[in-house]
């Protein structure tokens, strides 16, 4: 019933998507098309968590005559599958939402329309495919639609080459899990879901395997050094869809992850997991700190996406390292904490692009340097943006803080691990954790200052106005949850039990029925955390704090010049820039980005301006990349030749082929 | 015991941390000025000076925002709350088991978070620099007291603070790792309260400033909010030292009247014994330029990281 409803839904938007190349003519196109998705979404996201809350036992399954013709195409809908379509439903649906606003800033809403319903429609397709021809298809379906939104700007050379460089990475992430599927399926072809779980395969065959969707899953979910196209791509496009992309699309990339790695290929082998802590640490701790360094909003907050997922891959990596040792209560802790932060990484990075998106909308800029000041002109995305902030740093009472800290308490649990590899990774990918999570409260009180906070920096911050209803509604929304999310942790662990369940073999114990709302990952003596209290706490704090000091202190304010040490200044260009506030970690950390900065300064009497160069060198593309481009670049220099033969060269060419594989036949045989 | 009680025993809890945490302050800059052969304003004087800043009028910045405005009381709120965590005279506090010491550090975050914010809202470059560099060496001190957190943690069992102190109290043990882990916490101490060698709380030189720096447009009652919440700091890092490595004499729950008294005089105590340790610590080492500070903090992690990892390795570390 809930398959077949909610592949109504993804029919649904693909019809929306047709209509779009037509509605898009008309003066209310996008809104019409923006509300159709957003009521479908709706649905499907309703149909999706009465599944997980209520029927989370039997796993439906649909076959229908489409695809290949021999096999067809097969859906099923599991608790995994329906918590993701809940995170990625909820996304879609409250982007749609702020799309309704938003969207009246396109000027060509037919380069958007069409390609924004078909990308819901792939993501939800994906999620629900039960067979390996149906979810490549799906998958690459996603990524292409995915593409055209990213193209959507494409007069902008720097756009052409977010675009070339995504496709290229996403057709090699194809690639990779195409291969993939053909390990897993074996000879006999087992392109269902359901004949590979039982297919019995050798450790280096399934390691393979492993390796083949680290590449696959994780290029699209940005984790390093396969990022390189997500804070090029994901800015690019505009901001409902940036959120889309961070917030939903990414995730789909993790559940690609969970469906093969911890559902498909069985009992996982110990170094698994510390391959995956590896990669989850090095990618939290280098997607902030360059995060740090950005200036362009957007490609801050894609920047900060790779770090959000390098923590849930963490998650991933201690849930595979306990699951192969059998010990399934720290599995299904390290596993729902995980999955608990995709969902609150999808809440509170739709917020932020959300914001980034109106500011962009009411500005018209992207780098922060020359914004300022728009607290007091967007008092109402100042705040709704302040939220998210405090939720992407971790901080409590907000949800960010629960994912985090329930990563840490399964970190804790692992001296029981016995691989001496793993006791020694796991302590070092914890601090890795702790520095990105810090990282990240610089981050955002550097991109929330610089852009909120102080004097306009240009004169578009100084006009800029408030956005409208509907983004704000949408951010608002958002807020709420990720506050919800935050103080009643509970119900969502709770909400995650089944697909722990299915797949590490064990739930975290019941949380809901707790007195006041805590959680208690564990055992009541090894930790607890209430959400609910803590802000309640600070709440109630404040207002002890505000009424003791309003009953006893003078009221009186005046209003006057910064006092700035006696020499106030008022120019805004004195103040603190964006790079400026992050100078002192690029001199901290200046070994990872091989920084260099050089200083001229002007003789006395000389009139031009002092100047300072800042040179940061991505390590991983200079390593990885540029050698790469060049040997491409090296081989079709040298095979350009072959354009140019005449024809009975070609015809030898194509007898020399014949003849060599008709050799390695006969010698194979 | 009933709910009153416990919940009065709460109570009293907070009203001594707010209560004592000037006196600590008077008291440490009393020492201080000893030791260096002044006189030094009396023990009581932060006392006053918050109730004089209390009766002044605020002078805010045409452009401060509500922010500007909110942020005191929302600084406040989050070290006091974190300061009604800690054990401090007696474990076992009603609401102790609503948050874990890695939350107690998160609640001190979220506070700098809105400190570093608030120093940038005027937009003056020195209200920058010094949410600049609090960012800064706050992205060192965080991991280290994460990495200290679980070093104490992996070594009693619990994230708990009154499991901690419980825990220590009934093992007295010396420890590799337990030692590495009080190391590392009095240096990330020294910098998150701002004092020698990291950032000096008596100057107002420009270039060396950090904590006053993001302070310095402040004036009246939100300096005094402010400035109390920053006394409050300096008692939640004393007391953590205190309540994790030397529990002794902190009355347990269920234990009577007697136990509250001679936990509360051995509470006293300790901070008499801290805060005179940190103005001797202070008058007999220099100021760091502000780039040493990462080495410095960079030790405190590392501490907290061998710590960790040797318990990963053996329990018995």
């Amino acid at each position: 019933m809930a398959v077949a409803v909610t592949l109504w839904g993804v029919a649904g938007l693909l019809v929306i998507a047709l209509l779009g190349i037509v509605t898009q003519r008309l003066a209310i196109g996008s809104r019409l098309t923006y509300s159709a998705c957003l009521l479908v979404c709706l649905a499907i996201l309703f149909t999706a968590c009465s599944k997980l809350l209520v029927s989370a036992g039997n796993v439906e399954h649909l076959q229908l005559p489409v695809g290949l013709p021999w096999i067809g195409a097969r859906f099923a809908l599991d608790p995994l599958a329906a918590f993701f379509l809940v995170i990625v439903n909820l996304a879609a649906a409250v982007a749609s939402l702020f799309a309704l606003g938003y969207g009246e800033h396109e000027k060509n809403p037919g380069r958007v329309l069409p390609f924004y319903a078909a990308f819901l429609a792939g993501m939800n397709l994906v999620i629900l495919s039960a067979d390996a021809f149906s979810f490549l298809f799906a998958w690459e379906f996603m990524s292409l639609t995915s593409w055209l939104l990213v193209m959507t700007y494409h007069h902008d050379a720097d756009n052409r080459r977010a675009g070339y460089i995504y496709i290229v990475m996403a057709s090699f992430g194809t690639l990779a899990l195409l291969l993939a599927f053909g390990l897993l399926a074996g000879p006999a072809g087992n392109y269902a879901f359901a004949d590979m779980r039982g297919a019995e395969a050798a450790d280096w065959h399934r390691g393979l395997v492993l390796g083949l969707v680290l590449l696959g899953a994780g290029s699209k979910a940005g984790l390093v050094p396969l990022h390189v196209w997500l804070p090029l791509a994901h800015p690019a496009a505009p901001s409902h869809v940036s959120a889309l992309m961070s917030g939903a699309m990414t995730k789909v990339a993790v559940y690609g992850f969970i469906r093969i790695v911890f559902d498909l290929l069985g009992q996982p082998v110990w170094w698994w997991g510390s391959v995956v802590l590896v990669l989850g640490s090095v990618t939290a701790v280098l997607g902030v700190l360059y995060a740090v360094m950005q200036r362009d909003l957007k490609r801050l907050l894609a920047y900060s996406t790779v770090e959000n997922v390098g923590i849930i891959f963490v998650g991933l990596g201690l849930a595979l390292a306990f699951r192969a040792n059998d010990m399934t209560t720290a599995a299904a802790l390290a596993f729902t904490a995980a999955l608990l932060h995709a969902f609150n990484h999808s809440l509170f990075k739709s917020l932020l692009f959300f914001g980034a998106g109106a500011v962009l909308g009411s500005t018209g800029a992207r780098d922060i340097e020359k914004l300022g000041g728009l607290i007091h002109r967007m008092p109402w995305t100042a705040f709704t943006f302040l939220g998210g902030c405090v939720a992407i740093s971790a901080l409590p009472p907000l949800n960010g803080f629960v994912s985090e800290w329930l990563v840490f308490q399964a970190v804790l649990l692992s001296p029981d691990l016995p691989e001496w590899g793993l006791k020694l990774l796991v302590p070092a990918a914890g601090a890795m954790l702790a520095l990105g999570a810090a990282l990240s409260a610089a981050c955002f009180v550097r991109a929330y200052g610089i852009t909120f906070l102080g004097r306009p920096r240009s004169v578009a911050a100084a006009d800029a106005w408030e956005t409208d209803a509907f983004s704000l509604a949408a951010m608002s929304i958002l807020l709420g949850l990720c506050l919800l999310a935050g103080i009643l942790p509970g119900f969502i662990i709770d909400a995650l039990g089944p697909v722990a369940q299915d797949l590490v073999g064990q739930r975290m114990p019941q949380q809901a029925a707790l007195p006041w709302f805590s959680i208690v990952p564990v055992a009541e003596s090894r930790s607890s955390y209430n959400g609910l209290l803590v802000f309640a706490f600070i709440a109630i704090s404040a207002m002890l704090a505000v009424e003791a000091i309003h009953r006893f202190a003078s009221r009186a304010v005046r209003r006057g010049p910064a006092w700035d040490c006696g020499y106030p200044d008022p120019r805004p260009a004195t103040q603190y820039t964006a790079d400026s506030f992050a100078q002192p970690l690029r001199r901290v950390f200046a070994g990872v980005f091989l920084a260099r900065e050089r200083v001229e300064m002007r003789l006395p009497g000389d009139g031009r301006p002092a100047r300072i160069d800042i040179r940061l060198r991505d390590l991983v593309w200079d390593l990885i990349y540029a050698p790469i481009e060049g040997w491409v670049a090296f081989a079709s220099e040298r095979m350009n030749t072959l354009q140019f033969l005449s024809i009975r060269q070609y015809l030898s060419l194509v007898f020399g082929a014949l003849v060599a594989l008709l050799l390695v036949v006969a010698i194979w045989t | 015991m009933d709910l009153i009680p416990r919940l009065a025993v709460q109570g009293a809890e907070m009203l001594l941390v707010l209560i004592l945490a000037p006196f600590l302050l008077g008291f440490t800059r009393k020492v201080k000025a000893r030791l260096l052969r002044r006189q030094g304003p009396p023990i009581f004087q932060p006392y006053r000076d918050l109730l004089r800043l209390i009766r002044k009028q605020v002078v805010l910045a045409d452009n401060a925002s509500w922010l500007f405005r909110a942020g005191p009381y929302l600084i406040f709120a989050a070290t006091w709350v974190a300061a009604a965590l800690i054990p401090t005279f007696a474990t076992g506090l009603e609401f102790s088991w609503a948050a874990d010491l890695i939350a107690i550090t998160a609640l001190l975050g979220s506070a700098r978070f809105f400190l570093a914010l608030v120093g940038m809202d005027v937009g003056t470059s020195f209200g920058g620099i010094g949410s600049s560099r609090e960012m800064m060496f706050a992205s060192l001190a965080e991991p280290a007291m994460i990495m200290i957190v679980f070093t104490v943690a992996l070594v009693a069992g619990s994230t708990q603070l009154s499991a901690v102190a419980d825990f220590m109290l009934a093992n007295v043990t010396l420890r590799v790792s337990l030692g590495m882990a009080l190391i590392a916490l009095i240096i990330v101490a020294l910098a998150e309260n701002a004092r020698i060698p990291v950032d000096n709380p008596a100057t107002h030189l420009e270039l060396t400033m950090v904590h006053e720096a993001m302070v310095l447009e402040y004036s009246g009652r939100h300096l005094a909010v402010l400035e109390l919440a920053a006394a409050l700091k300096l008692l939640i890092y004393i007391s953590l030292i205190a309540c994790i490595f030397f529990p002794w004499g902190i009355a347990t729950p269920g234990s009577g009247a007697a136990a509250y008294a001679i936990g509360t005089i051995s509470y006293a105590g300790k901070l008499l014994v801290g805060g005179f340790l940190l103005a001797l610590f202070e008058t007999s080492i220099a100021k760091m330029r502000v780039f040493r500070v990462p080495e410095f903090l960079g030790v405190a992690l590392m501490l907290g990281l061998l710590g960790t990892l040797l318990l990963f390795i053996s329990g018995s570390f």
